[in-house]
């Protein structure tokens, strides 16, 4: 990332596709749309990740979301009948105490970055060795030495989440 | 970059070993067996788990894997707790799974089998990665756990719940690890400790601040796990639904391993926070005010319930509002109290559902009108039930009772000792008052057993593993409320491993 004020203009435009489509996800009528949406946004998550220099969560980012959890959505909606045409009906009786929510979530947010961004001794401590170059690499190693043992308990989770779910699809024979 | 296992790294690891094998032997052979292996499958996840235990007692202390992986008193003492909860849900299971669960019995162990395992890589965990990991590996075999019964939609609509809220919660909480992350520089809560301790990081300037939300976003996550009111909404619901056994080793194990994780990350990690913003007072009228609402708003909810399992869910959430007030007590008497409490709620809450899964068996239903004039058709069943709620409520000489007493006295003599800490007198007096509102509703299922008029009350047929659990719970409560030295002695170590120290 070279040039900073790039980096700003590409921020900026990505975060107002970002924020547009989630917008979209939750307000279309359509369920289809929503999920078409919905992969926009992730899809703009993985954009913001390659200009903050994550290449490694951005590949995951797309490798994940945008191509295992919303194909499958999209699968799922378009199998199951008469869903995909339908207007969802929607109750939104808590969209004020949301609304309220959200924005006392946002200002506090706000707030923090200005306090915490000031020049002086309150600025947030980055790293204070350079980056490596490939990061993936040195993801990659930590995975297999230091964090091995929970990599290893991600599979046990895997293995169980899979049984979980048979049990829950299957059909039963009665 | 060279990587060398410690000799002795997947020794310690060996009951976790042994869990994970059971499991998969106990769901293949249901499958071999072409699911007409009744009672044996059953048998099989209990022996599973008795084998675990016995290689974790020839176990003992120590670490592996570096940083990752420890066994010290607090890992051993909740592990303990997990595999009873476990053992005794699969115990009190039998019922149901020879008549409601047919098809898939060995998944049905397993997947509590495999969640008692999260709980055990959880409490051994030294590092935030691992913990969440086993967080999560404790938590989505519940999701499935709690919606079993797919024609029921109560039980249906638990599970989904359950897997929404706790899809939430765990953003929070990462939410909350990944702020801790940033500002330490390490997932290492050791290390953690001694940076804030040594005022090394996360002091200067600002940062108080952000520490401030990775405690609250930490602390709600948690809260969520733990049913720890405002954050409690979702357990009635879901205990109401799920399986009653499912409903057991929620209300014991899943909290149970949420308040290892509580302990780690709050008690163990942020300890040494005090500078500038958040003096451990402070924090702790935050979490002492939650504890307050919470044994207020269970023991008082609680009352108007007319379900067993919605009056149990309350009276939970007001149980967790008691183990925080031991937890604030922040001095070493606190934690061990609050561990014992923990294994006093093992056997009494266990017990209570073994029983409340055996009355259901036979009428369909949970309601409290169920209990009426019981003593007349069943007498052993309603006097151990009433022995498992007085305990609960916390009379003499049960374990119950000899848990709230440590918890009391430890939050007193902190009280006591220290300038600036006189809220925990408060805090206590509203644990002893709520404590009698709770006598109120456990006493009223009490009296209907007993005193109910009804003309023909059912007769409840007994199974072996459900017997055997409930004189489990009731040795427990009885033995450890007149005699509980041996406990109490095992649970005061548990503070040496605050640092760490393997002893």
């Amino acid at each position: 990332m070279t040039d900073p004020s790039e980096v700003g203009i590409v921020f900026w435009v990505l975060s107002t596709v970002i924020l547009v489509s989630a917008v979209m996800v939750v307000s279309l009528r359509n369920i289809f749309h929503c999920a078409i949406f919905l992969i926009l946004t992730l899809t703009g998550v993985a954009g913001i990740f390659v200009t903050l220099n994550a290449e490694f969560l951005a590949a995951a980012q797309v490798l994940i979301y945008v191509g295992a959890v919303a194909t499958l959505m999209v699968f799922g909606i378009m199998l199951t009948s008469d869903i995909a045409s339908r207007r969802i009906e929607m109750t939104n009786q808590k969209a004020g105490v949301a609304v309220l929510a959200c924005m006392v979530f946002a200002l506090g947010v706000l707030f923090l970055i200005k306090i915490t961004t000031k020049a002086g001794a309150g600025v947030w401590q980055t790293a204070t060795e350079p980056l490596p170059a490939d990061n993936v690499l040195t993801i990659g190693k930590q995975l297999m030495t230091e964090f091995v043992l929970p990599f290893e308990v991600v599979s046990v989770l895997l293995l169980a989440a899979m049984i979980g779910a048979i049990v829950l699809a299957r059909r039963e024979a009665s | 970059m060279e990587f060398q296992l410690p000799e002795y790294s997947l020794r310690m690891m060996l009951p976790e070993i042994v869990l994970f094998l059971a499991a998969l032997v106990v769901i293949t052979f249901d499958v071999v067996t072409k699911r007409k292996s009744g009672t044996a499958v059953g048998y099989l996840a209990m022996g599973g788990l008795v084998l675990t235990a016995i290689v974790m007692a020839t176990t003992g202390y120590g670490r592996g894997f570096g940083n990752m992986f420890i066994v010290n008193p607090l890992a051993l003492f909740f592990k303990v707790i997990f595999i009873g909860a476990a053992f005794m849900a699969i115990g009190s299971s039998f019922g149901i799974t020879q008549k409601k669960i047919v098809n898939h019995r060995g998944e049905f162990f397993g997947l509590i089998m495999f969640s008692t395992l999260g709980m055990m890589f959880l409490a051994s965990s030294r590092e935030l990665v691992s913990l969440y990991i086993g967080l999560e590996l404790t938590t989505i075999p519940l999701f499935v756990l709690a919606g079993f019964f797919k024609d029921d939609k109560r039980s249906v609509e638990a599970g989904i719940k359950y897997l929404i809220v706790g899809a939430f919660s765990s953003a929070l909480l990462l939410y909350g690890i990944s702020f801790l992350y940033g500002l330490t520089g390490t997932t290492d809560l050791f290390q953690m400790q001694v940076g804030l301790a040594t005022k090394q990081i996360a002091t200067q300037g600002n940062m108080g601040a952000i520490m401030v939300v990775a405690i609250v976003t930490i602390v709600a996550g948690l809260g969520f796990k733990l049913a720890l009111p405002p954050f409690h909404q979702w357990a009635p619901d879901v205990y109401e639904g799920a399986p009653t056994p499912v409903t057991a080793f929620l209300s014991v194990g899943s909290k149970a391993a949420g308040l290892v994780a509580f302990v780690k990350v709050v008690v163990i990690g942020l300890y040494s926070f005090y500078e500038p913003l958040m003096k451990p007072n402070d924090w702790g009228i935050m979490v002492g005010v939650l504890a307050a609402v919470a044994t207020i708003l269970g023991n008082t909810v609680a009352i108007r319930q007319t379900n067993i399992k919605r009056m149990l869910a309350y009276s939970s959430i007001a149980h967790v509002g008691y183990m925080m007030i031991g937890l604030l007590a922040m001095n070493e008497l606190g934690l061990s109290s609050v561990a014992f409490y923990m294994f006093a709620y093992l056997f009494t809450n266990m017990g209570a559902f073994a029983i409340v899964t055996l009355v259901e068996e036979r009428t369909g239903s949970c309601d409290i009108s169920d209990y009426n004039g019981l003593a007349r058709s069943a007498p052993f069943v309603s006097l151990s039930l009433a022995i498992f709620l007085l305990s609960l409520t916390g009379v003499p000489p049960l374990a119950g009772f000899v848990g709230k007493f440590y918890i009391f006295a430890a939050a007193l003599k902190q009280a006591g000792s220290q300038a600036g800490q006189d809220w925990l007198y408060w805090l206590v007096g509203v644990g002893i008052l709520t404590t009698v509102f709770a006598l109120y509703y456990y006493a009223n299922v009490i009296k209907m057993m007993y005193f109910g008029k009804r003309e023909d009350p059912p007769k409840i047929t007994l199974n072996p593993p459900a017997v055997a659990v409930v004189v489990i719970g009731l040795v427990g409560v009885i033995l450890f409320g007149l005699y509980p030295a041996p406990i109490i002695e095992f649970a005061s170590n548990i503070p040496l491993s605050y640092g760490f120290i393997v002893p």
